[in-house]
C-alpha cells in the first residue's frame, strides 16, 4: 500500500508530461502562427520583432496580430509626426513645402488610414484594413519623394512603409 | 484518545513517518515536474525553424516595391489592384527627372475632381449601393455612408430620390446605428416590394459584439412617397449566422423572389474556408426563416462572397424581368462581389427551384472565375427591377484610386456608376449587355460630329469640341480590310494590364481616343482597341483603359484595365465613353465589355482638357466616325420641401 502513493505520483507526472507536450496542439496560438504569418510578409525579421514586442501576440489569432501591427503603424506615424514638427521650425526654406506635405501625408495616416484599419478589423470587413495599410505605404512614399535633395525623414518613412506593408500582408490572410 | 488498534503507537510513528514520506514524495514529484517542464521547453525549442532574413531597413523604395509585389500581390494580371502596387509603372517610386513634385494637389485640382452628373453625397465617404427601388413615382437610392469622414467607417444608410435616376435630391439619413444589433454598422441590404404594397428592407447589422446579423426594416409611412422615415422591426435580428458559418462571414441579403409554394426566398453570401458560397432561406413573413439545406452555388478558391445578386433575364424580350418572374424563355444570372480581389463577377445559368440550385452554363466560368461586369473599378453592385419602365437596372460603387491624403483634403471619396440597364446579349447568348440608362441622354447639350476621319498610323489628332470634361461620346472604328488580310497571324495573347498601354504599338492596334488630355499630351487617358489576328485567322479584339499617363501625380493608380471583347461578323468596333471629371465609363460593342476608371489629372483639367483621336497601329489606317456631346450637370442637391415635386 505504501507503494501506491509513489506509483500514483509517477502516473500523475507521466500524465502531466503527456498533456503538457500535447499542449502545443491544444493551445489556440503559439509561436508557429506568428512564424507562419510573418513568413508571408515582406520583412520576416521585422514582423517577428514587432509582434514579439506586444505581450498579447503569443495568444492572438490572425486578426489580433493584424491589430497589433496597426498599433505599430500608429507608433511609427507618431514618431514621424514628432520629427516633422521638430524639423518644420528649423528647416531650410527649400524643405518647407516638402515638410508641410509630409505633415499632410501623416495626418491622413493618423486620421484616416489607422482608424479605418482598426474599425475594419474589429468589425469584420478586413478589405478596408488592407486599404488603410496600403495607403499608409503610399503616404510614406509620397512624403519621401517630396524632398528635392536628401530627405531628412528617410528612416521614419522607411519604418512607416515597412510596418504598413507588413500589416497589409497580414490582413490579406483574412480575405 | 481511544486506542482501537494495536498499531496505534506504530501508527503514530507511522504517521510521523508518513508525513516525512509525504514530504519526500512531494519533493520528488516537484523535481520530476521540473524535469518534465525543462524537457518540454527543449522539445518546443528544437521545433523552431528560425529562418533568419537580414532586415532591409535601409533598402531603397524601389527594391521594397518589388519585394512587396512578390510577397503580397497576386499580380496585376490576376486583377488584384493594390494601392501599393500602383507605382510600378511610375518608375518604381524613384524620383523621375521632369516629373513634378509628389504633391501638386491644390484646391483647384481637387475641386475639379467632383463629378457633375454621377451620384455622390455632398461630402464624406460612400460605398455600396443599398435597396434601390422605384416607389410611388420616385426612384430611391440608399447607400453606405460615413457621416464622419472621407474613409470607410461609422457606416449608416444615406438616402436620395430622383424622378429619372439622374437628377437626385438628397434626403436625411434613412437608418443610423442606434440598436445593439447594428451599433457597429448599418451595412448593405436590399428591398423587396410586395404585391400588397408593402416595402421590405433586409439589411446586415454589425452588432455591438461585431457579429453579422440580418435585420428587417420598413417605411414608417407608406403614404410618404419619399419614404423618409424607417422603422426597424422590434424583434430584430431576424437571422443570425447559422451553425458552421463564422460570425463575420454572413452579410448582404438579396431582394426576395417568390417560390411556387408562395414563399419568399433570399440568398446571403458567405464562405467555408476558401470556398465562396450562397446560403438560401425561405420565409413567409420576413420575420422567421427556414434555412434551405442546399447552397444556391459554391465555387472553391473564390473566398468570401459579398453582395450576392440573383435575378432572371429574358431570352426573347429586350425588357427586364421582375425578380420573381417565372417562365420558359428565361435565364438566370448569379453575381458575386469577391472580397479577395474587389471585383464583381457574374455567370449565366439555370435555376432549379426544387433543388435550390443555380448551375452556370459554363462551369469553367462560374461566378468568381469568369466574366466581370466591369474591368475597372466597379464593386458591390446591385440590380433592381424598375417596374415603371420594365427594365433591370444595375448600380455599382466606384471607389477612388488616389491617396487618402487627397481624399481627406478634398473631403469626399467615391461615386456611383451611371445606372445601367442589364439584359442578355441575344447575339452571343453567353454574356450580358450593360448600357447607361436612356435618361442620361437628357443631359446632352451641344454636339459635334466627325464622319469618316481617316487616321494614319502614328497619328494623333485633336478634336475641336469646346470643353472636354463632361462628355458623352459615341464612336465607331474600322480597320482597313487589306491590312487585315495582309497582317501576319500571331498567337500572342494581348492582356491590357501587362501590355504597356497605348504607347506599345502593334500591327493592328492600339487605336482609340485620348480623353482628359492636355494640349502637350503631358497627361492623357487612352481608351483604345487592340486587334490581334490569331493563328486561325480569327480576330481577337481587346478594349483597354490606360491610366499610366493619366496624371503627373505619382500617388494615383497607373494601371491599365480591360479585357477581350467579343466582336461578331460584320460588326464595326463601337465605343461609348462617358467622361465626367474624375470618372470615365467606357462601353465596347454596345456594352459587352465595360471599363470604369478614375482619373486625376493635374493639368488636363477645366478648359485645358482636350479630346484626341489616335492610331498607334503600325500596319493599318483607322477610319473613325464619332459624335461628341457636351453634358450638362445633373445639379444633384439636397431636397427642399418647398420645391415642386
Amino acid at each position: 500500500m505504501t507503494m501506491l502513493k509513489p506509483i500514483s505520483f509517477l502516473i500523475l507526472i507521466v500524465c502531466t508530461n503527456f498533456v503538457v507536450i500535447e499542449c502545443r496542439t491544444i493551445q489556440p496560438n503559439d509561436e508557429n502562427l506568428i512564424q507562419q504569418i510573418c513568413k508571408k510578409t515582406p520583412n520576416y525579421a521585422l514582423c517577428i520583432q514587432y509582434l514579439h514586442s506586444d505581450p498579447k501576440a503569443p495568444s492572438a489569432d490572425v486578426r489580433g496580430l493584424a491589430l497589433i501591427m496597426v498599433n505599430v503603424m500608429k507608433n511609427k506615424a507618431n514618431i514621424a509626426i514628432n520629427k516633422i514638427h521638430q524639423l518644420i521650425g528649423k528647416s531650410p526654406p527649400d524643405q518647407k513645402e516638402a515638410l508641410d506635405n509630409c505633415a499632410d501625408n501623416y495626418n491622413a495616416i493618423v486620421v484616416a488610414d489607422i482608424p479605418e484599419a482598426t474599425e475594419a478589423l474589429l468589425k469584420g470587413n478586413p478589405k478596408f484594413a488592407e486599404d488603410g495599410a496600403n495607403d499608409a505605404v503610399v503616404e510614406a512614399r509620397g512624403c519621401e519623394n517630396g524632398f528635392k535633395g536628401k530627405s531628412p525623414l528617410t528612416a521614419e518613412n522607411n519604418a512607416m512603409r515597412d510596418a504598413s506593408a507588413i500589416t497589409a500582408a497580414i490582413v490579406r490572410n483574412l480575405l | 484518545m481511544r486506542n482501537d488498534s494495536p498499531y496505534t503507537p506504530l501508527l503514530n510513528n507511522g504517521s510521523h513517518n508518513n508525513n516525512r514520506n509525504k514530504e519526500i514524495h512531494l519533493i520528488v514529484f516537484g523535481f520530476l515536474l521540473l524535469a518534465s517542464l525543462i524537457t518540454f521547453s527543449g522539445y518546443i525549442a528544437s521545433n523552431n525553424n528560425v529562418v533568419s532574413v537580414v532586415p532591409h531597413a535601409d533598402v531603397s523604395f524601389s527594391d521594397e516595391v518589388t519585394k512587396t509585389n512578390t510577397v503580397v500581390s497576386r499580380g496585376v494580371s490576376a486583377g488584384v489592384s493594390e494601392k501599393s502596387n500602383m507605382f510600378l509603372s511610375a518608375a518604381g517610386g524613384n524620383k523621375v527627372v521632369g516629373e513634378s513634385e509628389s504633391f501638386p494637389w491644390n484646391n483647384t485640382m481637387l475641386s475639379w475632381q467632383r463629378t457633375a452628373f454621377h451620384f455622390q453625397p455632398e461630402k464624406n465617404w460612400m460605398n455600396d449601393p443599398n435597396g434601390p427601388m422605384y416607389y410611388k413615382g420616385w426612384y430611391h437610392f440608399f447607400y453606405q455612408y460615413n457621416p464622419n469622414g472621407a474613409v470607410w467607417g461609422d457606416i449608416v444608410w444615406g438616402h436620395a430620390v430622383s424622378r429619372d435616376m439622374i437628377h437626385w435630391l438628397h434626403l436625411p439619413l434613412a437608418m443610423v446605428a442606434d440598436q445593439w444589433y447594428d451599433s457597429n454598422g448599418v451595412w448593405t441590404g436590399s428591398a423587396t416590394l410586395l404585391p400588397d404594397g408593402q416595402v421590405i428592407m433586409l439589411y446586415t447589422g454589425s452588432t455591438n459584439e461585431s457579429v453579422q446579423v440580418q435585420n428587417l426594416a420598413y417605411p414608417a409611412d407608406l403614404n410618404d412617397p419619399l419614404l423618409v422615415d424607417w422603422i426597424k422591426y422590434p424583434s430584430n435580428p431576424v437571422l443570425v449566422p447559422p451553425p458552421g458559418i463564422l460570425p463575420k462571414d454572413f452579410r448582404d441579403p438579396t431582394t426576395a423572389w417568390l417560390t411556387s409554394e408562395g414563399k419568399w426566398r433570399i440568398t446571403i453570401g458567405s464562405k467555408l474556408n476558401k470556398t465562396g458560397i450562397a446560403l438560401v432561406y425561405d420565409t413567409v413573413d420576413f420575420k422567421t426563416y427556414e434555412r434551405k439545406e442546399n447552397l444556391l452555388n459554391a465555387v472553391p478558391g473564390t473566398g468570401m462572397w459579398e453582395c450576392v445578386d440573383f435575378f432572371p433575364v429574358s431570352k426573347k424580350s429586350e425588357n427586364g424581368l421582375d425578380t420573381s418572374f417565372k417562365g420558359d424563355d428565361v435565364k438566370h444570372v448569379m453575381k458575386v462581389s469577391l472580397d479577395d480581389d474587389r471585383h464583381d463577377y457574374y455567370a449565366l445559368g439555370t435555376y432549379d427551384e426544387k433543388k435550390v440550385q443555380f448551375i452556370a452554363d459554363d462551369l469553367k466560368n462560374d461566378v468568381g472565375i469568369g466574366l466581370r461586369y466591369d474591368y475597372g473599378i466597379f464593386y458591390a453592385s446591385k440590380t433592381f427591377y424598375d417596374q415603371k419602365k420594365d427594365r433591370r437596372v444595375l448600380w455599382g460603387w466606384i471607389g477612388e484610386s488616389d491617396s487618402e491624403y487627397a481624399d481627406v483634403a478634398k473631403g469626399w471619396a467615391s461615386v456611383q456608376s451611371i445606372p445601367r440597364i442589364v439584359k442578355l446579349d441575344k447575339k452571343t447568348g453567353s454574356n450580358l449587355l450593360q448600357w447607361p440608362v436612356a435618361e442620361v441622354e437628357s443631359l446632352r447639350l451641344k454636339s459635334d460630329e466627325f464622319k469618316n476621319l481617316k487616321v494614319k498610323p502614328g497619328a494623333v489628332v485633336s478634336l475641336d469640341i469646346e470643353t472636354a470634361t463632361q462628355l458623352d461620346i459615341i464612336a465607331e472604328f474600322e480597320i482597313d480590310k487589306e491590312a487585315l488580310e495582309k497582317t501576319a497571324e500571331s498567337n500572342v495573347e494581348y492582356e491590357c494590364s501587362t501590355s504597356g498601354g497605348a504607347s506599345k504599338r502593334g500591327a493592328l492596334g492600339p487605336f482609340g481616343l485620348y480623353v482628359l488630355a492636355d494640349g502637350d499630351l503631358s497627361e492623357y487617358t487612352p481608351v483604345y482597341f487592340y486587334v490581334v489576328k490569331g493563328s486561325n485567322g480569327k480576330l481577337k479584339t481587346s478594349i483597354c483603359s490606360d491610366q499610366s499617363r493619366s496624371s503627373l501625380a505619382n500617388d494615383v493608380h497607373k494601371q491599365i484595365y480591360g479585357s477581350v471583347v467579343p466582336v461578331l461578323e460584320g460588326e464595326k468596333l463601337s465605343l461609348r465613353i462617358l467622361v465626367d471629371h474624375s470618372i470615365v465609363e467606357s462601353f465596347a460593342q454596345g456594352g459587352r465589355t465595360c471599363i470604369t476608371s478614375r482619373v486625376y489629372p493635374t493639368r488636363a483639367i477645366y478648359g485645358a482638357a482636350k479630346l484626341f483621336i489616335f492610331n498607334n497601329a503600325i500596319e493599318t489606317n483607322v477610319t473613325a466616325s464619332l459624335k461628341v456631346w457636351q453634358m450638362n450637370s445633373a445639379f444633384i442637391r439636397p431636397y427642399h420641401p418647398d420645391q415642386k415635386r
